[in-house]
């Protein structure tokens, strides 16, 4: 039976991984359908009831490409309760019929590459460790640009003069990173898109509305799961700035992490757990900068994140800067998070007027 | 002389694992002891005053315990446990409570110890540091350490070998699948402990077993688990799934780990009668006790059919 390996979505980090996965293994790799309103019912149904969003999502993204043919599946996760999350998600598939290979990266609640390329030589016994390096490299070079050049794009997309330039520059980006690429050509394509991203017309007036998002890492990078939340922003002509991304959470987390602990001695003497550190200390650290507002995203019940809300309400008290809080489930309505985005908004408005 | 220092310990979340831990302590360093009162209506309502409504219904207890012994005492012992070394974590909740509990009171003095053995910060270093403060004199804390620790250890070991005895009679046997921290809790678990009771039904608590052992057997249900506690857990109903005659998991809703592990437990045994209980600030007793005479009946009726 030839492989046919699946992974779960996040943004649209399904480039670098699907690149990493089909250049080592040399299998045939089936990216799930972008997730609709289809994954998120899919997954919720064979789902304990009170777990948090990511594991309905992914479920949903596993149900979908196996659906398409896909007969191994890789997951991958550490924190809060990511790292469990494998061993039940083999469970339900297995009880609802489905044969599949569930490859599980996570050990000691932590993904080791060492793990990942052992399981890649067993399914590719040619490969050598200095290829598997070679495309390692490629992969993080290629998530260090993506979330580079977004940062721009969340700095200035809501000022774009034509309507959707940044989403057109984007999209022939991805295209780009699908092609066959060496780490040269990345350097290249890095100082191309950041030329085009720079030269793209813009009108940004002096002192623009600056909004920063902390939260739980999956509402974050998925844009679905948060309802489009930084589409939305953009629409209303407001600066986003946001630290979770990929290269943070895999390349600069673990040193930084005693930094921020200084930096927030005020509130926090030990670590939150998971992301939660971040949350508060991030916080504290926009307000200082002077940003008009916060946005706190999270799905529901994500433990870590509740224990960062009890102590941002202080950080919003000390420093007055307004915090909106979005819990998100499997059953939200856009429309009502329009709203309340609305409110904020006004809000941050009449403040910054006053 | 001296005043006595009131040392207040909420009781909730760890108390129930370490009571005599706590307790011998600070009554050998010259202390005063006040603990909360069993969770009751008031104590509720403090906890939901000062908690994010989403977290756990066990979380908002404790809150309202610290809330209640704010003004009644001079400390209030919180402490924060990390892991007990490699794959050995605990829920998140528990690494933020010092934090979340120091900014919301932020007038209360909070005597803390620290467990994270992965960062050499094991739990007699924490003891030694926190009864320094009370006391200058080290042998003094030393020795109370030493001596609260073994009798915690023979307090435990005699509760072992007590449900060592149960497991011999004839009575209908359920395992009660909780953290200690729910089944004991006078709101959370014990309307339904009664209950049982009161059926003439013999009790058999999962917390109550060797926790090393406990940890051994959970691997052969599930491998990749990294929560100390849950593990526990899982360890016993391994060992017990085949001495008693049905299963009650009972959880706080919306417990993380338990979210899990439970739905993995639930879907791995098979031949038991399983129930998962899911209690919130609303559950309402009748319905309660529909669910479990229900359950009960299933079990007597496939006695009946074995015997």
């Amino acid at each position: 039976m030839t492989k046919k390996i699946t992974f779960p979505h996040i943004g649209n980090y399904y480039i670098p991984i699907k690149y990493l996965i089909k250049k080592t293994t040399l299998c045939e790799v089936i990216v799930p359908p972008k997730i609709t309103k289809k994954t998120i019912e899919l997954g919720s149904k064979y789902s304990p009831d009170y777990v948090c969003v990511p594991f309905k999502y992914n479920l949903g993204n596993f149900i979908e490409s196996i659906e398409l043919g896909a007969n191994v599946i890789l997951q991958a996760g550490g924190g809060c309760r990511y790292g469990y999350y494998a061993e039940l998600q083999e469970q339900i598939l297995n009880d609802l019929g489905y044969n599949i290979e569930f490859v599980n990266f996570i050990k000691n609640n932590r993904v080791s590459i060492f793990n990942i390329y052992k399981y890649v030589k067993k399914v590719n016994p040619k490969l050598n460790i200095f290829k598997y390096f070679y495309y390692l490299i490629n992969t993080i070079l290629m998530i260090i640009i993506m979330d580079k050049l977004q940062k721009n794009m969340r700095k200035n997309m809501g000022f774009e003069v034509v309507e959707n330039s940044f989403y057109k520059i984007e999209k022939r980006l991805f295209e780009e990173l699908q092609g066959e690429i060496n780490p040269f050509k990345l350097f290249k394509i890095y100082y191309k898109y950041r030329k085009e991203y720079r030269e793209c017309p813009i009108n940004k007036p002096q002192n623009c509305l600056k909004v920063g998002i902390v939260g739980e890492l999956y509402s974050i990078m998925e844009p679905y799961c948060s309802c489009f939340i930084e589409k939305k922003l953009a629409l209303k002509g407001i600066e986003v700035k946001r630290f979770t991304t990929i290269t943070y959470l895999l390349l600069q987390k673990k040193s930084k992490l005693k930094k921020l602990l200084k930096k927030g001695k005020k509130y926090l003497k030990y670590h939150l757990g998971a992301d939660a550190t971040e949350s508060v200390v991030l916080t504290k650290e926009l307000a200082e900068q002077g940003f008009d507002g916060i946005i706190h995203i999270k799905s529901f019940g994500c433990t870590p994140e509740l224990n960062a809300m009890s102590i941002l309400s202080k950080v919003s008290e000390d420093y007055s800067i307004p915090i909106i809080y979005f819990s998100f489930d499997s059953q939200d309505s856009e429309v009502g998070i329009e709203t309340r985005l609305e409110a904020f908004y006004d809000m941050i408005i009449a403040k910054k007027k006053k | 002389m001296q005043k006595k220092i009131k040392v207040g310990i909420p009781r909730a979340f760890l108390y129930y694992r370490h009571s005599v831990l706590w307790k011998e302590f600070f009554e050998k360093l010259n202390c005063n002891i006040i603990v909360s009162p069993e969770t009751n209506k008031e104590i509720i309502e403090l906890g939901k005053k000062y908690s994010i409504d989403e977290s756990c219904l066990s979380s908002k207890i404790y809150m309202g315990h610290v809330a209640y012994l704010c003004d009644k005492c001079d400390c209030i012992l919180v402490p924060r446990i990390c892991d007990y070394g490699k794959n050995n974590n605990v829920c998140v909740k528990f690494n933020a409570l010092y934090d979340i509990a120091k900014n919301l009171f932020p007038r209360v003095n909070i005597l803390n110890y620290n467990i994270e053995k992965t960062k050499l910060k094991f739990e007699f270093i924490g003891f030694i540091k926190m009864g320094l403060i009370l006391n200058k004199n080290i042998f003094k804390v030393i020795y109370s350490y030493i001596s609260a620790k073994l009798k915690e250890k023979k307090h435990n070991k005699i509760l072992i070998s007590q449900q060592k005895q149960l497991l011999d009679n004839n009575k209908i046997k359920i395992l009660v699948v909780a953290h200690p921290y729910n089944i004991y809790d006078k709101y959370i678990g014990e309307p339904i402990i009664k209950f049982l009771k009161n059926m003439n039904i013999e009790i058999i608590h999962a917390d109550l077993l060797d926790r090393k052992k406990a940890i051994k057997y959970s691997y052969e249900l599930t491998d990749t688990l990294y929560w100390t506690y849950s593990k526990e857990l899982v360890g016993a109903v391994n060992y017990y799934k085949d001495k008693v005659d049905g299963i009650i998991f009972i959880t706080s809703f919306p417990c993380g780990p338990d979210s899990l592990v439970n739905e993995l437990l639930i879907r791995k045994l098979q031949n038991i009668p399983i129930t998962n209980i899911l209690i919130d600030e609303s559950t309402a007793e009748a319905g309660l006790i529909t669910r479990l005479e229900s359950f009960i009946d299933i079990i007597k009726g496939k006695k009946e059919k074995n015997d």
